[in-house]
């Protein structure tokens, strides 16, 4: 019993990682309809960065803050300099202009950081909490936390205020959000910083945990975009709700079954969402209407 | 007379492959050849998937992965002969390809691309972890095919590289001329006209759905084959073949070329696999370099370099 719990309680700090990188996803997602493969890259680039002002001798809060600055400003610069420019291409040439970028990214951070591991210390010491017969980390509570106090500040910013409601109307119907007056270029760079932001965010908050080097944030983005298709693509409660179930299907293929083979749990997801349900958790019935 | 874009590719290709070697300064360019015709052969199913049906795929390195262990497991496990291994590994792997396809094609959008990735880290996974079977990380021997020494008993002596060298050209012959073939059969003619417009394929009777998965089964098998013949001819392989950068590189040579064109796909295959050998420093900006590539020829030459240099030459559309 106490297993299971422990076993749960790894999955859902994972699965709030995992949500937040499909939150990011799901953002970008529905402003361009871009399935945004460097997301995961985003999550690596705030851990890395994290670091690295840290080690240069910043405060923690400090070099975290500068980590997710300077990825939004990433994030933002690859939405100007290769998706804005291939504007109106087939769907194809933006899933590979994406992918291209993920690599370039992956690239430039290897030669920038070095191919070892690194990490930097909890935010609250590592003594952890006990519930029932299990353990939590403080730093669990950070992530869960921070997935949380994402989620709710979107739902906020998407419903209460007036840009996000552009955000939204942009993604209904990109041509009469322009006739209506809204800066639909500025609605993309907008989109591409809050999703850059929120995946640096991730990387800073996981990192104490599980680590970082430079090539962590392809596992990152296959298990956002598991996450995101589970929950339903486009929706951020299913982006939820999809990243916290897939962290704890994880952590119990970790447990009960090998832990070499966890990875594998978000492609048994992916299938198992296109076999079964292919509009996810929270998806609405038949979203193409030609 | 006029030669058909088909004749001229398969023609060009021939002459290339024969008058090449006239100007190798050593030994060593038959090995950098015959890895140029194994790339793009593994490039030819890539254009088919993507160039024709429009889908992607990043994890067409576990394919090659399948074919590669194939040679290298059945024959000393099984005792199947190297050559028949060839075969077993192309037969796992359209297999494979079909059971993870067909969920996946029958739905709209780009989820090939994300499935076949999680199906190459897993097939990756289990080479590297496997110890017992695959030897892990460290890699295994493939056992000799067995063709050069026939060749030598009927009296043709070729060494090592040429006979790879010229195997492998041969085989790139026959896998462009089958893709070519496919090109203008009335499959092929369906697939081009479901990159051009989905409804308007289905309109006219496609059945879009078994298209994408005949293109994404036959791509695998390709992918395959080139994994099994970079096995035998190194005669060693680790699981590096199945990774996710293998698979990018793939996919990266054939949208330099040109993600539409056979030629394009040879041409992409040959820079890409020539610059790591002209460049040493290569290895260390490889992710980079592949990345830039991507995302600039996308935005300037959508077509791959090799359409867009063609529509210049003939000054008119195709």
């Amino acid at each position: 019993m106490s297993e299971l719990l422990q076993f749960l309680l790894s999955g859902v700090t994972v699965g709030a990682v995992y949500a937040l990188v499909a939150l990011g996803f799901t953002i970008i997602y529905n402003a361009s309809d871009v399935v945004n493969f460097a997301q995961g890259e985003f999550v690596m680039l705030g851990g890395m960065i994290t670091v690295m002002a840290y080690t240069a001798g910043a405060p923690l809060p400090l070099a975290a803050l500068v980590a997710i600055l300077v990825t939004a400003a990433l994030g933002v610069a690859m939405n100007k300099l290769a998706i804005e420019p291939a504007r109106g291409a087939p769907v194809v040439s933006l899933v590979i202009i994406t992918i291209g970028a993920s690599i370039f990214i992956r690239g430039a951070a290897q030669l920038i950081f070095g191919k070892q591991i690194h990490s930097f210390p909890a935010f609250s010491g590592d003594d952890p909490f006990r519930i029932l017969e299990a353990t939590i980390l403080p730093q669990s509570l950070w992530v869960i936390g921070g997935a949380v106090a994402v989620f709710i500040g979107l739902w906020l910013f998407f419903t209460r205020t007036l840009l996000g409601r552009a955000v939204l109307a942009t993604s209904n119907n990109r041509l009469a959000a322009q006739l209506v007056g809204i800066n639909t270029p500025f609605v993309m760079t907008l989109s591409f910083a809050l999703s850059a932001g929120i995946g640096a965010l991730a990387g800073v908050l996981v990192t104490p945990i599980t680590m970082t080097s430079y090539d962590v944030g392809l596992a990152f983005a296959l298990k956002g975009f598991a996450a995101a298709m589970l929950g339903g693509m486009g929706n951020p409660k299913g982006a939820l709700v999809g990243g916290f179930v897939l962290g704890v299907l994880e952590g119990l293929t970790a447990g009960y079954i090998s832990s070499q083979y966890k990875d594998a749990a978000a492609f048994i997801v992916i299938l198992g969402v296109l076999f079964f349900l292919p509009q996810g958790l929270f998806g609405r019935k038949s979203t193409d209407r030609v | 007379m006029r030669l058909t874009a088909k004749s001229a590719t398969l023609l060009g290709l021939v002459v290339l492959i024969a008058l090449a070697p006239l100007f190798f300064p050593s030994g060593f360019y038959y090995r950098v050849g015959a890895l140029i015709f194994v790339n793009a052969l593994a490039v030819t199913g890539i254009v088919i998937l993507t160039g024709w049906a429009g889908q992607i795929s990043l994890g067409h390195a576990g394919f090659a992965g399948i074919g590669a262990y194939a040679c290298a497991l059945a024959p000393v496990h099984w005792g199947i002969h190297p050559a028949l291994a060839v075969l077993l590994g192309a037969a796992v792997s359209a297999i494979l390809a079909w059971l993870v396809g067909r969920p996946i094609l029958r739905l709209k959008g780009y989820y090939l691309a994300v499935a076949s990735l999680g199906m190459g880290i897993l097939i990756s996974m289990v080479l590297n972890n496997e110890r017992e079977l695959t030897r892990g990380p460290d890699g295994i021997d493939v056992p000799d095919l067995g063709m050069r020494a026939l060749l030598k008993a009927a009296g043709l002596d070729l060494s090592n590289g040429e006979f790879w060298y010229f195997f492998c050209g041969i085989a790139l012959v026959i896998g462009a001329w089958l893709a070519l073939n496919l090109h203008d059969s009335p499959t092929g003619r369906a697939l081009r006209a479901l990159h051009g417009s989905e409804i308007a394929a289905r309109t006219v009777g496609i059945d879009v759905a078994k298209l994408k998965l005949q293109a994404f089964v036959i791509s695998a098998i390709y992918a395959s084959v080139s994994g099994s013949l970079l096995a035998l001819q190194n005669k060693f392989i680790t699981p590096d073949v199945a990774g996710f950068m293998h698979s990018v590189e793939m996919v990266t040579m054939a949208v330099l070329g040109g993600v539409g064109s056979v030629a394009g796909a040879i041409f992409g295959a040959a820079v890409l696999t020539l610059l790591p050998q002209v460049l040493t420093v290569f290895a260390e900006y490889e992710q980079l370099v592949l990345g830039l590539v991507m995302v600039l020829v996308m935005i300037f030459l959508r077509e791959g370099v090799v359409p867009s240099i063609l529509r210049k030459i003939r000054g008119r559309g195709e």
